[in-house]
């Protein structure tokens, strides 16, 4: 089935069934590796991409689904310098890397719902991305850096 | 055997003979001669994300296989260690150009492939990268300026004594003039290169790079999502893989009809893949696999799949079953692995007998990626790309599996996303391998997180039993423990040995840092149901648990503090002796590497005094105390906790404090430090492998619970000791996990009253 999608800005046609997930749609066809795979049930936050500006969980979104534009880490700013991931990139927050271009979709569709947060703000929009590296304490520190707070 | 385990079997023999051939030069030669070859980056600086395969330009200046300067004066520094987040193709860059005096700004680092003859051991675990690379890796920088120094003197048709390389030029110190890097590549690619006792190493006093918190190479392609991991690389043509194991572990597949998943959109082709026979090493589990277009559809087709599955002997694993056997083990008498004086005896005479159980469930490593590789076989030849802890491991594996000549398997190491020690182990790289072959095109292997989950190589279980005879005073005056626990080497031997190898043993242990006159620890049998692997840590977890739980038993039982019962305990400052028992000390000597109470009590010390403990702490809030030495580092925790009326658990701060020795990167060391407190929450707290039926019960997040952001420390901090280096360096990467956990749960005790003795915690009902 083909179907229409704006990712990054780009249209793009796709001939794939409805309900396969975003995810595997920007991954495997589309070729887009920065929205990773970790869980596959929305539990680890590490295919999170924005749609319309929300952050979504990509794997458990059937393609056919997505109505808005998509953005994606890649297409989150043109020279990375986006105030998110400049700020990780400020507090070193990546050990290993790999949950956190989910972690910054997140913390970037948060914060422009949320400018100026607070503590349990910032826990509480988090909790669904998991880092097993464990970089949360700079995860919390590179978000009120970006917000100012 | 591989890996670790197979030089930890050897006594540690090869490992120190290489060691002490690279201090005399003598095999590193053999390596330092060859040209650098065919190297290949994933970033550098300046240079985001080039391709594999790519050929160092034919007149760079390549005085060994680490280094080569072009004449643009790039440095390209090549990292054979594989990075899971601990920083190493940072720190390996740090140490070369700092020796290098090369300007940062111009160096990048490349990724070896799999070839250990080359670069010397790959095998990224034990915590020992920079343990056993540091000095070569000066060697190798420190050969190539000196180098770029005679090449500039020839040049200038100066003195060589006096030119000096500072900051990516050779200046010539009585005049001033100065030739850059690039411009003396090739005359230096010219000369004889010298012996390394010909060359002089810095003097720490002028480090440039080592000791300073030099910002992560591959940051920048990470947050951008270009940084390449093993589930990201792409070929053209290639074709996807998802690999139904048996649920049994060494099961076999009696039969299966594939006709349903054949009908799922996309799905190509399912193979069943041959089950190896014991011992399973690193091989392949066996199971059949879907090929399709793409992951989602191998999915979609594997749920297709019926297989009728002979499950075999570990039908019979119950961990709760298995529980009471270990429990059972450990009050009997069993095998002696450290003697002294007469415990027995000595206990009959005590005034008063501290006693208690412990249990510690298996642990998944659970990567944020899963298990995944991709492969091409193709013309007699097979390349892989794999995110794994050893490319070289994984090159033999792959060409074992194929049946190839290694020579023929090129084997490249993508990003890790998290290791911690289960991509030590490449099963899923010869996966890849021979689903290829057999589809003749590119494939690319994925476990999905259930099959991680389910199949990992499993952090043993574990069970203890601990007798403490104290005198009149209150003082520690028998020792009487024994260990329970299925071994690695069940794993990787024709039949299960089910007592503990001495290296296990020696993993916190039988070097027991505690002064009691009257000593014996003991190991059980336990017979292996699972793959039992290592995981970051390994045995210390269980260990540090245990002795620092009981060292706080004996605190309560006596009405004094736990930090002076702790200190006490640890007693004089001395080198530890264990020359009467089998002891593996991290592939050192034990020269080099002592084992210094004074160094345990000072971190100990360290950690209190910044977390102020000892001040008065409302209701139900507390700090806990623990110390441990593993991998060389001595790390202490403080951990403070607040335990709510209905018994939830906060923790507002966490004070670490490390004695490592000379460290290469202080802030990827911190963080290290940070991310084991994570760790080692996690397994405290709510993570663990049961079995019924033989079958693990955790089959993704929502029931393998690791710590969110939520409930971690509202702050960590970290305390660095000896940042001097008087020490050589020491692990980083695993020695702050085992304190971490009896910190915490002694501050649980010490807030609650609650003793936890067996993990999880979650487990226990905490409320008022
Ligand atoms: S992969 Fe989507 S939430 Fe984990
Ligand atoms: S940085 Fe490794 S999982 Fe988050």
């Amino acid at each position: 089935m083909a179907i229409s999608l704006k990712v990054n800005g780009k249209s793009q046609s796709v001939d794939v069934p409805a309900e396969m997930p975003l995810l595997w749609v920007l991954r495997d066809v589309l070729g887009m590796t920065g929205t990773k795979y970790g869980c596959g049930v929305a539990q680890c936050g590490a295919c999170t991409v924005h749609v319309g500006g929300q952050a979504v969980r990509s794997c458990v979104l059937p393609v056919s689904a997505v109505k808005e534009p998509v953005t994606t880490i890649e297409g989150l700013s043109k020279q990375g310098d986006h105030a998110v991931q400049k700020a990780w990139l400020k507090h070193n927050v990546a050990q290993c890397g790999y949950c956190q271009t989910g972690q910054i979709m997140q913390a970037a569709a948060f914060l422009k719902s949320n400018p100026k947060p607070s503590d349990e703000e910032i826990d509480a929009a988090m909790q669904g991305n998991i880092c097993r590296c464990g970089t949360y304490t700079r995860i919390r520190a590179a978000i009120k850096d970006a917000a100012g707070v | 055997m591989k890996h670790w385990i197979q030089n930890l079997s050897n006594q540690g023999v090869t490992r120190r003979g290489f060691l002490k051939g690279a201090a005399a030069g003598g095999f590193v030669m053999g390596v330092q001669f060859s040209p650098a070859g065919k190297i290949h980056p994933f970033s550098g600086l300046g240079k985001a994300h080039a391709a594999e395969g790519v050929e160092l330009p034919t007149d760079a200046f390549t005085p060994n296989v680490f280094v080569a300067i072009d004449q643009k004066g790039v440095v390209t520094v090549v990292c054979h260690r594989s990075e899971m987040g601990q920083g190493i193709r940072t720190g390996i860059p740090q140490i070369v150009a700092d020796e290098l005096e090369a300007d940062w700004k111009m160096v990048r680092v490349v990724q070896a492939e799999g070839d250990s003859k080359k670069y010397g051991n790959q095998y990224t675990d034990g915590s020992r990268s920079i343990r056993h690379n540091l000095q070569r890796m000066r060697e190798f920088g420190a050969t190539a300026r000196s180098m770029l120094e005679q090449a500039a003197a020839q040049k200038m048709n100066v003195k060589v004594s006096d030119c000096k390389a500072v900051n990516h030029r050779v200046v010539h110190v009585p005049s001033g003039r100065s030739m850059g890097y690039g411009e003396l590549a090739s005359a230096a690619s010219q000369l004889k290169i010298p012996s390394v006792k010909d060359v002089t190493l810095k003097s720490p006093s002028n480090f440039r790079y080592i000791g300073k918190p030099v910002d992560t190479i591959d940051g920048p392609d990470i947050v951008t999502g270009r940084a390449m991991y093993g589930i990201d690389k792409r070929l053209p043509n290639m074709l996807y893989a998802v690999i139904e194991h048996c649920p049994v572990t060494y099961g076999k597949v009696k039969s299966f009809d594939a006709k349903e998943a054949m009908k799922v959109p996309g799905v190509v082709k399912v193979i069943e893949l041959p089950q190896t026979q014991p011992p399973i090493v690193f091989n392949t589990l066996g199971g059949i696999a879907v090929i399709a277009k793409n992951t989602w559809a191998a999915d979609q087709g594997r749920k297709k799949l019926k297989i009728d599955w002979d499950y075999g002997p570990n039908v019979v694993y119950d961990s709760d079953k298995f529980k009471n056997d270990m429990a059972q083990t450990a009050r009997n008498e069993a095998k002696v692995v450290r003697n002294e004086g007469d415990a027995v005896s000595a206990m009959g005479r005590a005034s008063k007998v501290v006693k208690a159980d412990f249990y510690i469930p298996h642990y998944a490593h659970a990567t944020m990626e899963p298990p995944a590789a991709i492969a091409n076989v193709k013309g007699g030849k097979c390349e892989v790309w794999s995110a794994c802890q050893d490319g070289q491991a994984a090159r033999s594996t792959v060409a074992g599996a194929l049946g190839m000549d290694e020579k023929d398997v090129t084997s490249y190491v993508t990003l890790l996303g998290g290791a911690f020690g289960r991509k030590s182990k490449p099963d899923f790289a010869a996966e890849a391998a021979l689903l290829s072959r057999e589809m003749g095109a590119p494939v690319r292997v994925t476990w999905t997180r259930e099959d991680d989950l389910q199949h990992a190589y499993y952090h043993t279980v574990c069970a203890q039993h601990v007798e403490a005879g104290l005198d009149s005073n209150g003082k520690c005056v028998a020792w009487h423990h024994r260990n329970v626990f299925p071994t690695i080497w069940s794993t990787f031997e024709q039949s299960d040995p089910e007592h503990g190898h001495k290296i296990e043993l020696s993993l916190g242990y039988i070097d027991m840092p505690y002064q009691i006159p009257n000593l014996r620890l003991e190991n059980g049998k336990a017979k292996a149901h699972v793959r039992i692997g290592w995981l970051r840590s390994v045995n210390n977890i269980p260990n540090a648990f245990v002795q620092n739980t009981v060292a706080n038993m004996i605190a309560h039982e006596t009405g004094r503090d736990p930090y002076d019962v702790l200190l006490e305990l640890i007693g004089e400052d001395r080198v530890l002796d264990l020359s009467s028992t089998d002891y593996w000390n991290y592939d050192q000597t034990y020269d080099e590497y002592p084992i210094m109470t004074s160094r345990l009590k000072n971190v100990l010390r360290v950690a209190a005094g910044n977390a102020g403990y000892g001040r008065p702490m409302p209701e139900r809030e507390a700090i806990g105390l623990a110390v441990h030495r593993s991998f060389t580092t001595y790390v202490a925790a403080a951990v403070h906790v607040k335990v709510s009326k209905d018994g939830k658990v906060t923790i507002p701060r966490v004070d670490i404090a490390y004695d490592g020795g000379l460290v290469v990167n202080p802030d990827r060391a911190k963080a290290q430090m940070e991310g084991a407190c994570i760790y080692g929450m996690s397994a405290a707290w709510d993570c663990q492998i049961t079995a019924k039926g033989g079958v693990v019960q955790q089959k993704n997040f929502p029931d393998y619970r690791v710590v969110r952001i939520m409930d971690a420390p509202r702050e960590i901090n970290v305390h660095q000791v000896d940042a001097g280096g008087s020490y050589p360096p020491g692990g980083i990467g695993e020695p702050g996990v085992p304190p971490f956990i009896p910190a915490l749960t002694n501050a649980i005790f010490a807030a609650t009253g609650k003793r936890i003795t067996e993990l999880p915690i979650s487990n226990y009902d905490l409320s008022a």
